[in-house]
Formats: structure tokens, C-alpha cells, sequence
């Protein structure tokens, strides 16, 4: 086929996400983020909701979400986004709301907002980032960063006796009577990443449909702050981070 | 027209709900009013007083160091308030429990038996109109009835409406203590 | 009798008034003692008649982001608190200050530190006047001193936050939540619609309907140089501030010898004061602020031309009174008289306190 040809628009196979800008990502090369937010801008056009969305950005690496996916977006306090979502939500009931939150800000300083949200069944999607680290300070301990996993501030490695378990926040969740959808993701593989926009589709529609809250779970890397190549983050990731959070709905009503 | 009272007893004696009832009587009346209680956990058993304006003008503190009328409902309250009638103003009190009788001379005392009363009516959640009769009656600003029955509407939820004419009959009561 | 007299609890008369101004959400949780906004606003189930959303949050920090979250999206919406809740709040506040969103907050004031006591107090002005929490920002600080003023402070509270895309706070004390006084109620006003709010804020995050150009709102900026013209833009509109929305009262300032200087009911505490001294022949006056930001330094300036001396009385050991030295620039003796722990005072210990300084 000449190049002519293969540019036609008949032709294309993949393009940029319509809601996604076309802008230099801060996001390291190998982070997962990026990978979800397209997924997210591609859901929120498919299902047409472009005009009806709103997003709660965190304190964190995805701080700077509102720079890339085109909708409207509030940057929360860490932690609060549930609060914050939940206002929104309950005084513009035709619009769509959801967070994007990391470990620390869902599981860490936003505990009490979160389970509080969830349990209200607050009709709002939440996406949750867990990469076991804190990226945006330094790669400090999450409460998600397993036993024995070496972060700034557990240089030798997480111990239960010093700083506890990791906290398996989503399977809390999905034992509140307010969540109806409760997932654990992931985007290392294509397969992964198809399973994953399924799944934020399907907290979206549960929205829509005020079933209550969706939790998408997406275990994810972050090889900076792993001290990994991108491809040995994906690796470590499979072999350690699955083990502790298996993939899967953890609830699906 | 103004005239400052405070009401102090034990709480649960209706100290609170009685100040409303006067309050809200003085409003109907077109009076400016302020109600100024004691908060807290002193109202649940403790001593509980408020503090009850009423005056054509404007009132300006809510808060007193003396009052035109006293009413004590028990010994701390008698105790505690006694020094702040002002001089020529009035101190009623409830002789029920009562050991240590008020001495002021310049004022004009009005000991009343207002439990004994209560309990002929036979029914103890009277006690605090039976008190507010007796009041009215000593009271030199005269509150027409019409008024007092007004703000006892407006003070009650309208679940409790059907307890006005029982009020009515302890007010009456009180006044007959005088 | 008109109907729309009643008498109320200062905060009963809040959640009456919140509704007929036709704020769209209260957040709260409860505290003595000002519990009484949530459970009044419960109680009169506002969502059945304005679709007002009335909601008891998780903690004070929950209901201030869910405040700050209803804010982002244009809506009139506002918490109450008392003063440990409020320094929940403060991060929230600060986020609202840096992200030029309009809010009200209620304090009704107990006295601390810390847990501290549930009886009146006046110890939070440092709190709400200069700040509160971080960064460089001011709150419009409104102190009433009545019922009536704790009704009419939530609609003016509102207008200024809408008028200057900033929170505004009513600086109340215990006493006049807790004080039940005349006041008449407002005409109910309605809500706006959804059109009407996407219209006055056209910077609020409502959806991209039309598909406009997306809103953000945030309160970060990396860039330091960025970060500085937003805070001189904050700075050029405390400074609009300062020069159109001082308030205060005067009391009998024209022929007085001294000044009292106090705010919210211990004005009117003072105001007893003045009449038992004027009694005993001391001419005093009385100023008090209204707004306590912006401070009113130059009617207290001009009140204070060719008196003897201030007494500011206050319940906590000296805050506002920094304020009046300022004003005064120190020509006149200023003196401070505070009760602390949830005590009132008197008025006639104001009045021994005045001649005590009128004395020394």
C-alpha cells in the first residue's frame, strides 16, 4: 500500500482519543496514567457524555489530569475528591461525576471520604490508582505498598510490625451496601486494557442508571518510583502486585 | 414598657420551655423580645435559668447583672439570685424544697406553692405554667390572655396543641396562688 | 400578626434563612452549639419544597470539600461549625480562597483551645479575620449581633462571596446562636436553574455544555511566576474589598468622652454598659464593627478624634484590639477588657473596667 493510501481516512485504524489533548503528558515514560486516561476520554465520547462530565482530580501524580482529558474538572484536596464528587453529583444529578484518585489519596488521607461516599452510595464512578508508591513526593510508602517492598520512607522494606499491612481498601469497599460495582483492573497487556474500558464503561452506565457508587480499581506501575524499566515494572508488577490484589469484580450487582 | 426577668431551677422543671412560652406571649403582644438561655449540659438535670426581655424599644443586652422579676424554682437558684433583684422589683419563688427563706425588704416577695398546685391539676408537666400564672398576675406589665394562649400555640409543635386547654387551666391556677 | 415574625434560636434563623435565600446545599456536622442549623434544616426538609440538598457529612472536612465541590459547580452552598470544626475547615477554606470560589461559613464560636468549652466565645477573630488557614487570603467576615442580623448576614454573606468569587464567613458567638429574639424572615426566593447558574458562572464546572471550552478549577499553579499574578489578583480584590464593603455602627460617638469597640453581642452588652455609665455621667459611646474584615480602621479613626481612651471588650484576651491600635495609630490610650472560657461579662463590670482605665 503506498503511504497515500495508508493515510486516507478510510483507512485508519487508530487514532487520539477526541477528549484527549494533544499536549506533552508530565506522566514518566512506562506510567500507567496515561493509559487510563485515554481509556477514560474514550468512554466518556463513545457513551456521549462529553457535555455532562465532570472529574475530581487528586493530590498526586494525577494532579494534572484536568491538562489532558477534555471535560470539565475540579483538582480536589488530597484525599476529599469523594466529598467533592458527592456535592456535585447530588446538586447536578444529570451530569455525570467521577474521581480520579491514587493510593494514598483513596486509601491513605481520603480514607474516611471514600468508605463515607461509597457507603452513602453516591451515585459517582471512582477510578483508583493503586501503584503501591507515592510518585508525585518521591516514591515514599503507600498504604497499598506490600510487606517487604523497599520506598523511600521504608528503606528496608515494608514491615508489618513497623507500618502495618498493605490495606486492601477495594475489598472494603465492596462490602458497603452503596457500591454496585466493585472491580480490580489492570493495563499492562491489550487484553488488560480492554477489560479495563469495559470496566469504566460499565461504571459509567451505573451511574447513568443511579445504581449507586462504581469503584474501578487499576493496579498499576510506576517504574520511577519502582527504580524499574518500564518492562520490568510490568513484570514485577504481575508477579507481586496481583498476588496481594488479584484481578477481578470483587461485586457486580 | 420593658421589664427583665430571669427563671431559674433545675432542668427538667420547664424553666426553658416557660421563658419560650413568656417570650413568644410578649411577641404576640408586639413587644420586642430577647430569650437568653443557659446552654449545655446543665440543662439535662443541672440548674438551668433564662434570661426573658420584654420592652416596647429595642433591648440591647440580652445578658443582665439585675433583673426587675426573679423567679427561683429551687435553693441554689433562690441563693444565687436574691442579691440581683433590683430594688423595688419583685422575687417569687416556690416554697417546695425551699429551706432558707429570702431577706429583702425592699422588694416585694411572692413565696408560692406552685408544686402543691401542680399536683391538685394532677399533671406534673403543668408545673412551669402554674409558675408563669402566678407571674403573670404579679407582673405590672399585664400580657392580655388572649396573647399568652397565641404564644402557647406558637411555642408548642401542633402535636401538642391538644394540651393547650390544660396550660390554660395551670395558668389560671397560678394566677389564683397570688 | 404578619407570619414572617417569628421568634427564633440565632441558629434556627439560619437554616430559615438559607432556604429563602435559595442556597442550594448545606453541608454540615454537628457541634455544639450550633447544631441546631442541621437539625432545623432537617426538620424543615427543605429538598421537598426549594430541592435545596441538606446533607450531614462524615466529618467537617468532608462538609467543607463537599461545599468547596458544590461551589466549583457555580451552586450557592454553605456549612456551619463552631470553632474546633471550624479549624477542620480551614484547609477547605484555603482551597476556596486560592480557587476564587464564592461559600459561606457560619462560626458560632465556643471558647478553646482545643476542645476547650461549648459556652460563648469571641477567640476565633484572629482565625477568621487574617486568614485562617494558609497561604495569603482573606475571608469577608461578617459579625452579627442580633436574630435578625444572623438572618439578614446569610443573603448579604452570599452576595459578597458571588459579587468578589470569594468565601465570606459569619463570625457569630454562642450567644446569638443560642438566644432566641424577633426577626422576621425574608420572601422566599427561588432557587436559580441550572441555565440561569451556568449564565452568572460561566466559569463554574457544569458540563461542557455546547461544548464550550472546558472549566477547570483549581487552586495549584507550579509556575511561580504564574503563581504570583494570581495571588496579586486575590490582593488587588481584598484591596476592591476594603474599599466598598466596610461596615459598622455608632453608638452616641458624637459627644462621648471614651469608646467602647466591640462586636456581635458583646456589642449590645455594651450598650447596657453605656447606658448605666451614661447614668453616672461617663459620656461613652460605642463603635462596633460590622465587618470585621475588612476592618473599619477608618471610621474608628475618625470616631476616635479628640477621645480620652478606648476600651475594647471582647470575649478572648486581646485580638481585635490589635486592629483598633492599628487604627488609632496609638494617639489614644486603648485598653482591653476580655472574659475568657466561655464567661460573659456583665455590663456592669464593662463599667467598673471603664472607670478603671478612666482612673489609671
Amino acid at each position: 500500500m503506498e503511504i497515500q493510501d495508508i493515510i486516507k481516512e478510510e483507512n485508519k485504524v487508530y487514532s487520539t482519543p477526541e477528549l484527549l489533548d494533544d499536549v506533552h503528558m508530565h506522566y514518566c515514560p512506562g506510567c500507567s496514567h496515561g493509559v487510563i486516561h485515554k481509556l477514560l476520554a474514550e468512554v466518556i465520547h463513545e457513551m456521549g457524555l462529553t457535555e455532562r462530565t465532570v472529574g475530581i482530580s487528586p493530590v498526586g501524580c494525577a494532579v494534572f489530569a484536568y491538562n489532558y482529558v477534555d471535560v470539565d474538572w475540579v483538582e480536589a484536596a488530597h484525599g476529599r475528591a469523594p466529598a467533592v464528587a458527592t456535592a456535585i453529583s447530588r446538586l447536578w444529578p444529570e451530569n455525570v461525576v467521577f474521581t480520579y484518585q491514587g493510593d494514598g489519596d483513596m486509601a491513605a488521607i481520603g480514607t474516611a471520604e471514600t468508605i463515607h461516599a461509597a457507603n452513602r452510595g453516591e451515585n459517582i464512578v471512582m477510578i483508583f490508582v493503586n501503584n503501591a508508591i507515592y510518585g508525585m513526593t518521591g516514591g515514599q510508602m503507600a498504604p497499598t505498598t506490600l510487606l517487604g517492598q523497599k520506598t523511600a520512607t521504608s528503606p528496608y522494606g515494608r514491615r508489618a510490625d513497623l507500618n502495618g499491612y498493605p490495606l486492601e481498601i477495594t475489598d472494603i469497599m465492596a462490602t458497603l451496601r452503596g457500591t454496585c460495582y466493585v472491580t480490580r483492573q489492570s493495563v499492562h497487556t491489550p487484553a488488560a486494557v480492554k477489560k479495563t474500558k469495559a470496566a469504566i464503561k460499565k461504571a459509567f452506565e451505573n451511574a447513568l442508571a443511579k445504581k449507586g457508587t462504581s469503584v474501578v480499581e487499576v493496579i498499576s506501575t510506576c517504574n520511577s518510583g519502582w527504580k524499574m524499566t518500564p518492562v520490568q515494572a510490568n513484570e514485577w508488577m504481575a508477579e507481586n502486585m496481583f498476588k496481594e490484589y488479584p484481578l477481578g469484580d470483587l461485586k457486580n450487582l | 414598657m420593658k421589664v427583665e426577668i430571669i427563671i431559674a431551677g433545675f432542668g427538667g422543671q420547664g424553666v426553658l420551655s416557660m421563658g419560650k412560652i413568656l417570650a413568644y406571649s410578649g411577641l404576640m403582644d408586639d413587644k420586642e423580645v430577647t430569650w437568653m438561655p443557659s446552654y449545655g449540659p446543665e440543662q439535662r438535670g443541672g440548674t438551668a435559668n433564662v434570661t426573658v426581655i420584654l420592652s416596647d424599644d429595642k433591648i440591647s443586652s440580652p445578658v443582665l447583672d439585675s433583673y426587675d422579676i426573679v423567679v427561683a424554682l429551687n435553693q441554689q437558684s433562690l441563693d444565687k439570685f436574691v442579691p440581683r433583684v433590683k430594688s423595688g422589683g419583685i422575687l417569687m419563688y416556690d416554697t417546695s424544697g425551699i429551706h432558707k427563706r429570702p431577706e429583702r425588704n425592699d422588694v416585694k416577695v411572692y413565696p408560692i406553692n406552685a408544686m402543691e398546685a401542680t399536683l391538685e391539676i394532677g399533671n406534673p408537666k403543668a408545673y412551669n405554667m402554674v409558675v408563669m400564672g402566678a407571674l403573670l398576675e404579679v407582673m405590672p406589665y399585664k400580657l392580655p390572655m388572649e396573647n399568652v394562649v397565641k404564644g402557647l400555640k406558637k411555642s408548642l409543635p401542633e402535636r401538642h396543641h391538644n394540651l393547650i386547654p390544660l396550660n390554660e387551666q395551670a395558668i389560671e391556677k397560678g394566677r389564683g396562688l397570688i | 400578626m404578619n407570619d414572617e415574625i417569628r421568634l427564633m434560636k440565632g441558629n434556627e434563623a439560619v437554616a430559615h434563612a438559607a432556604i429563602r435565600y435559595g442556597c442550594d446545599g448545606y453541608f454540615g456536622y454537628p457541634i455544639t452549639p450550633q447544631s441546631e442549623v442541621l437539625e432545623s434544616l432537617e426538620a424543615l426538609m427543605p429538598w421537598e419544597t426549594t430541592g435545596m440538598v441538606v446533607l450531614q457529612a462524615e466529618s467537617e472536612v468532608a462538609a467543607i470539600n463537599m461545599v468547596y465541590g458544590a461551589a466549583a459547580s457555580g451552586k450557592a452552598a454553605m456549612t456551619s461549625s463552631s470553632s474546633p470544626g471550624i479549624s477542620l475547615k480551614q484547609e477547605g477554606i484555603s482551597y476556596m480562597a486560592g480557587a476564587e470560589l464564592p461559600a459561606l461559613i457560619l462560626n458560632v464560636m465556643r471558647g478553646g483551645p482545643g476542645l476547650g468549652t461549648i459556652q460563648p466565645s469571641q477567640a476565633d477573630y484572629f482565625q477568621a479575620t487574617k486568614g485562617g488557614g494558609h497561604g495569603d487570603y482573606h475571608l469577608i467576615v461578617l459579625a452579627p449581633a442580633s436574630v435578625q442580623e444572623m438572618v439578614d448576614f446569610v443573603a448579604l454573606g452570599f452576595d459578597l462571596s458571588f459579587k468578589y468569587l470569594t468565601p465570606a464567613m459569619i463570625l457569630a458567638d454562642g450567644i446569638v446562636g443560642q438566644m432566641m429574639e424577633k426577626v422576621v424572615l425574608p420572601p422566599q426566593r427561588p432557587r436559580r436553574t441550572d441555565d440561569q447558574i451556568r449564565e452568572q458562572c460561566p466559569w463554574a464546572t457544569t458540563g461542557r455544555k455546547g461544548l464550550r471550552k472546558r472549566n477547570v478549577i483549581t487552586s495549584l499553579e507550579l509556575e511561580s511566576s504564574k503563581m504570583e499574578i494570581i495571588n496579586h489578583r486575590l490582593q488587588a480584590r481584598y484591596r476592591e474589598i476594603e474599599k466598598n464593603e466596610v461596615r459598622w455602627e455608632e453608638i452616641n460617638t458624637d459627644d462621648a468622652d471614651y469608646l467602647f469597640v466591640a462586636f456581635g453581642s458583646i456589642a449590645r452588652i455594651c450598650t447596657k454598659a453605656m447606658e448605666l455609665a451614661r447614668e453616672e455621667g461617663i459620656k461613652v459611646g460605642i463603635v462596633r464593627p460590622i465587618t470585621l474584615w475588612p476592618f473599619p480602621d477608618k471610621a474608628i479613626e475618625k470616631a476616635a478624634e479628640g477621645k480620652k481612651g478606648i476600651l475594647c471588650v471582647e470575649l478572648n484576651a486581646g485580638q481585635m484590639i490589635e486592629d483598633v491600635r492599628l487604627a488609632v495609630h496609638d494617639r489614644i490610650p486603648v485598653c482591653h477588657y476580655g472574659r475568657l472560657g466561655g464567661i460573659i461579662p456583665s455590663p456592669a463590670e464593662i463599667v467598673e473596667e471603664l472607670k478603671k482605665m478612666i482612673n489609671d
